[in-house]
């Protein structure tokens, strides 16, 4: 948490106005009992009409007083925290997106989301409340037995007995029972996940006829739930009887000593109202303090949470991007490279191993691509396929060897020059709200429409985009729900074609297509201008069969490279893959 | 909760279903209610009580002690019983409230596992979780808030009047002349900061969107260089969003300080008109002071009750949403003298049937089909094109609406479900695992299974070697849908689940792109073994197991168009020839 305060830096003025105009609030609010103790003891015991009247003019005064003091506060208070998180958010969402996949793969992008969304919310309410309330409950609390001492100093000590005592039971019961609160949780979160899963299982259940068993095991979970949640209100329950007691115990103890104190002259009837008034004052903020305390626990915890995904660092440094050296860089390695000028991708010797994973997901991979090539890579679930064609444009690094694009090793790219060279087409096709066009142009910012339609066609979407009211400018929902699995993934396809980049990468993105409408985008992507080099992940033998170069990957290793006739003949690998989807006849 | 009963018709029968769950309590409530009264009057006897002591202690010398001492006895008597009191009221509240939480989330969840699958497949499962859960829980604290405060708001409120008339009436006036005002400035505040916190939410809504979009799709974002652009728009809803919050926040946040504003005029109020009285000998400093903490008291339940009221419609509407899944319509139960379908051979027919999910858009017309015991029938075609619709025939998740579908003779709606479900074994393409142990959703069919029997299952469907591997073999605890499994893995789970009871009738999804070749080939083996004998529908994607059906259903748009083997319908040269040679085009021949 500490080390998000400096997002309220710029609200340096607010945080400390808040509190203090809230304190001002309070200051006049521990007036209150002293005037009504003045009009008891002079006004009605004088019997002067006007003072009183006066003294009720007061009263009012110390309330418009009271208002402005507190509207003031609110109003800096909310300033400060809703800046506060609008300060963080932007932070939060600008250091994540800098993280490399290492570290999104690690963390989870539901965790992100929720960090950014109902964490700092929870943030943002602690933040808000503890400038309002923090200073002003204890000062009331304080204030009061301070406001008693001025009084009388031996009722005063009814005061210091009493607050320490009020405190224990107020914060002990709500140690006790938050634990038990979060284990009501977890019942809760049990009954929840039994539930969802008879959802998603319902025709698995009923196929089983587990219907009976589930509903016993679930009414036992409830159960279960219902007995945790009783013990926790049986210890809170107790807050408000107790509470009761002891300050009201505390109020007859006082006006027992007070009517001692009376009796030997020391203080008057008024002050003695004015003493029980400032008891009641008391209890009324430690209930609000306690309530406080939870927002605060809450808020805490989520600024944690947000706290350590700004310690995660991206594990990836780039290149800054600077043109003069890059060409001088470029030059001195095409001298280097020497004969393999015309390789425009060479992986030498290339290990992979994730962060965290035990073993290596890729070993020792060696091959080179010539431009305009093809490249297909077939192989298991898990044979890093995917890992593979990730290194290109550097979405993981090498643990070992060096990823070379044009006689230069990927990480002495800058990211923008690498990834403008490169389109991915991603297995899980994802498309942004915004229009197709917009859609579009992540490839390629001033993307012409002639352009667009070009990779349109290309990608084989040009007939359901034509369809579309409107066309390019027909509007894409969340994810792109509004469209088929097939059109997603031509769209996706045709966004990476925008940039007409050099290399193109398609991970398994075909795989909703037909097998005729894979084979015209292939037969369409090779005679594009400029001939990309293309690399294809497929579990399909016939996405892959006619490929230049077809690598054959098995358990993170390179089991044979070569094309489908040669593999065919020698590869035991490719030959099981192919025969169990083109039984020989 | 007079205004929330007239609300509608439907809130009133809400509430009338309400009453009902209640009602199995009513000993709570009536203990409730009976120490609710008597905690709230001694509540507001200590004040006068406390008045009377003040009234003994006039000045030096006039303090009279034995007074003071018995009246402060009695306010020891009643301190404990008003702990006492509310100390069982709220152990009463809690009970019934908890329970009948209990009593709905059973009855919600028996409704569940009765639903039709129409219900539970048009309907979002978040959407269901929520009224099982975040509904009930909302019922629950509207419940638990409206007992303890809404009664004793009542209580206090008369309680505070009536003592106060007792006392004076002029200065009843000015309490109930004030107080009012203070739900003026509330209600106009909230009325104005009901369209801030709309924008707010709308703004928000429109954040947490762009948020899912670009961080749940980071890798794309990066792949595109696209950082930049998605920060830019996230500042730009970020600065709206944060006018709009400081607007909605502070203005619903001047309710407090105004209301107690309020509180204070009515403060200064009783105590200007009660000083003036005491003045004149109307009543005594004691009885003043007893007024000041009544006019402290009397404006508190008040904005608790509005609080209530809306946290008890909030409840209702809840409430209203819990009893539609409860008293949505179940499957048509088993027909009274229906029969138990014993161990088949696996004969079935289809006749005449017809189908379809929406009423006016018919899907199935006219199918019939004739499956020999031991027969194998392939449903091919392209994706999305309802393959699983004759799968919810089959398993009789779904009716049909005319014609019928027999096994072994009998139509399957004059058996019990049980039985004509236990005859079939299904692995379908979206694998569902239970939270559990490996072993749990292994015997799902057949809980007394042996752990001979088990591991010969796995062996049999190529998943021993794998489940040997787990941390815990056979007893590794998977998490909710399958957790950490490979999709593959948690597919030859499935199979396992079903070799292990062996029904003689199958449906089976075969595995697609999401399962690598050499887990598919495991898979294929063990879909050879359990089809051995047996009668099987396949959803087929591959050709080898097509050209080897007795029977293939080719489906387009949810219609099953050809119908035959695998010789005919390429003889027929229609959609399934199509299809078929679509498969060998390459670019190298186009």
């Amino acid at each position: 948490m500490r080390k998000l305060l400096v997002y309220l830096k710029d609200y340096k003025k607010e945080t400390v106005l808040a509190p203090l105009f809230k304190m001002l609030e309070a200051t006049f609010e521990l007036f209150v009992p002293l005037v009504m103790a003045a009009i008891i003891d002079q006004g009605i015991g004088s019997g002067n009409v006007s003072y009183v009247l006066r003294m009720g003019g007061v009263l009012i005064l110390l309330g418009i007083i009271g208002l402005v003091c507190s509207i003031t506060a609110q109003y800096f208070a909310a300033r400060a925290a809703v800046g506060f998180s609008t300060k963080l958010k932007h932070a939060l969402f600008a250091h994540i997106q800098g993280l490399s996949f290492t570290e999104i793969d690690t963390l989870g992008t539901a965790t992100m989301i929720t960090r950014m969304t109902s964490d700092v919310n929870q943030v943002q309410n602690g933040v808000n409340m503890v400038l309002r309330l923090f200073l002003r409950s204890p000062f009331i609390v304080f204030g009061a037995m301070i406001m008693a001492f001025t009084i009388d100093v031996k009722a005063a000590f009814i005061f210091v007995v009493t607050i320490p005592v009020l405190s224990v039971v107020v914060f002990g019961i709500m140690m006790w029972t938050m634990p038990l609160y979060k284990k009501v949780q977890a019942g809760l979160d049990s009954v929840l996940g039994a539930t969802r899963e008879n959802l998603t299982g319902a025709r698995v259940i009923r196929a089983f006829n587990k219907e009976q068993e589930e509903i016993e095991s679930f009414e036992k979970k409830n159960n279960t739930l219902a007995h945790m949640q009783l013990f926790v209100g049986k210890i809170s329950a107790l807050t408000n009887p107790v509470t009761y007691i002891i300050i009201n115990v505390a109020t007859v103890v006082l006006l027992y000593t007070g009517a001692v104190r009376v009796d030997e002259g020391t203080i008057t009837q008024g002050q003695v109202v004015a003493l029980v008034n400032y008891m009641s004052q008391i209890l009324v903020e430690l209930v609000k303090l306690a309530n406080l305390i939870i927002t605060i626990t809450k808020a805490w915890a989520c600024a944690n949470r947000i706290q350590s995904v700004f310690e995660i660092k991206s594990s990836m440094a780039w290149e800054q991007k600077l043109p003069g050296t890059h060409l001088a860089c470029q030059n001195t390695d095409a001298d280097k490279a020497g004969k393999d000028e015309a390789d425009q991708i060479n992986f030498d010797h290339v290990h992979l191993a994730y962060a965290g994973a035990g073993a290596e997901s890729l070993t020792d991979i060696d091959f080179r691509v010539k431009k305009g090539q093809t490249v297909g890579i077939i192989g298991g679930t898990g044979s890093g396929k995917s890992s593979l064609v990730n290194m290109i444009p550097r979405f993981y690094d090498a643990t070992r060897g060096h990823v070379v694009i044009k006689g230069k090793d990927v990480r002495e790219y800058s990211m923008e020059e690498l990834r403008q060279m490169i389109g991915v087409v991603p297995q899980k096709a994802v498309l942004f709200q915004g229009t197709i066009r917009e859609n579009m142009q992540w490839g390629k910012n001033d993307a012409t429409d002639l352009e667009i339609w070009q990779a349109i066609e290309t990608a084989q979407a040009r007939e359901f985009v034509e369809q579309k009211e409107g066309k390019l400018d027909a509007v894409i929902a969340q994810t792109g729900r509004n469209l088929s699995g097939g059109q997603r993934q031509r769209l996706t396809i045709a966004r990476a074609l925008v940039g007409k980049p050099e290399i193109l990468i398609l991970d398994d993105s075909a795989s909703a297509l037909d097998y005729a409408t894979d084979a015209a985008l292939r037969q369409a992507i090779r005679n594009m201008d400029g001939s990309p080099t293309v690399f294809i992940v497929s579990q399909r033998a016939s996405s892959i069969q006619y490929a230049d170069q077809i690598i054959v990957l098995d358990d993170g290793e390179m089991a044979d490279i070569g094309t489908h006739e040669e593999l065919l003949e020698r590869c035991e690998v490719y030959q099981e893959i192919y025969y169990s989807q083109y039984p020989k006849t | 909760m007079a205004k929330a009963g007239n609300g509608s018709g439907g809130q009133g029968g809400t509430l009338r279903k309400v009453l009902r769950y209640i009602r199995k309590y009513w000993i709570y409530l009536a203990l409730s209610v009976v120490m609710a009264a008597i905690t709230v009057t001694l509540t507001l006897y200590l004040p006068i009580l406390t008045g009377r002591v003040i009234d003994l202690i006039i000045e030096q010398g006039r303090v009279d002690f034995d007074g003071v001492s018995a009246i402060l006895k009695t306010m020891a008597v009643v301190i404990a019983v008003t702990a006492a009191a509310q100390w069982i009221m709220n152990i009463c509240n809690n009970k019934m409230t908890y329970r009948i939480v209990q009593d709905i989330r059973d009855e919600a969840f028996k409704r569940i596992e009765i639903l039709p699958l129409k219900y539970i497949d048009e309907h979002s499962y978040g959407e269901v979780v929520s009224r099982v859960i975040a509904d009930v829980d909302q019922f629950a604290d509207g419940l638990l808030m409206g007992f303890t405060q809404f009664f004793t708001g009542v209580i206090t409120i008369l309680g505070t009047l009536g003592f106060m008339l007792s006392v004076n009436v002029s200065i009843t006036g000015v309490v109930v002349l004030i107080t009012p005002l203070s739900f003026l400035v509330a209600a106009f505040i909230a009325k104005k900061t009901f369209v801030m916190f709309r924008a707010q939410s709308e703004t928000r809504g429109e954040q947490t969107a762009l948020i899912e979009e670009m961080i749940g799709n980071q890798k794309v974002v990066q792949a595109f260089s696209h950082e930049d652009e998605a920060l830019e728009e996230f500042d730009e809803i970020n600065g709206r969003l944060e006018r709009c919050s400081l607007k909605a926040i502070f203005y619903s946040s001047i309710t407090n300080p105004s209301t107690r504003f309020v509180n204070n005029l009515v403060y200064a109020g009783v105590a200007v008109t009660g000083a003036v009285y005491a003045v004149r000998g109307g009543i005594s400093v004691g009885q003043l002071s007893c007024f000041l903490s009544y006019a402290n008291q009397y404006t508190k339940p008040f904005n608790e009750i509005s609080g209530v009221v809306t946290e008890l419609q909030n409840a209702l509407a809840c409430a209203a949403r819990i009893f539609a899944l409860i008293e949505e319509e179940p499957q048509i139960p088993d027909k009274e003298n229906a029969v138990s379908l014993g161990e088949v051979e696996g004969r079935i027919d289809l006749e005449h049937v017809e189908f379809s999910y929406v009423p006016d858009k018919k899907l199935i017309t006219d199918f019939n089909l004739s499956v020999r015991p031991g027969q194998r029938v392939a449903i091919v075609g392209p994706t999305g094109c309802g393959k699983t619709t004759v799968i919810n025939l089959l398993m009789r998740f779904y009716d049909v609406q005319s014609g019928c579908i027999r096994v072994e003779g009998q139509d399957i709606r004059d058996v019990t479900r049980r039985s004509l479900r236990a005859n079939y074994g299904m692995v379908l393409q979206e694998t569902w695992l239970k939270g559990g142990t490996v072993r749990e959703n292994i015997v799902m069919g057949k809980p007394e299974a042996t752990e001979e029997e088990i591991v010969a299952a796995a062996k049999a469907s190529h998943a021993h070697s794998f489940i040997k591997r787990l941390p815990d073999g056979y007893d590794t605890v998977i998490g909710e849908d399958g957790g950490n499994l490979s999709q593959g893995q948690k597919q030859l789970l499935c199979i396992t689940r079903v070799m292990l009871c062996l029904p003689p009738m199958l449906i089976l999804d075969e595995a697609t792109s999401s399962i690598d070749t050499r887990t598919e080939i495991r898979i294929q083996k063990a879909f050879a073994a359990m089809m051995e004998g047996r009668t099987s529908f396949i959803v087929a994607h591959r050709l080898s197991t097509i050209r080897e059906a007795d029977v293939i259903l080719v489906m387009k748009d949810g219609n099953i168009i050809e119908q035959g083997n695998h010789e005919t319908l390429l003889g027929q040269n229609g959609f399934y020839a199509t299809l078929y040679n679509s498969q060998f085009v390459g670019y190298g021949n186009s």
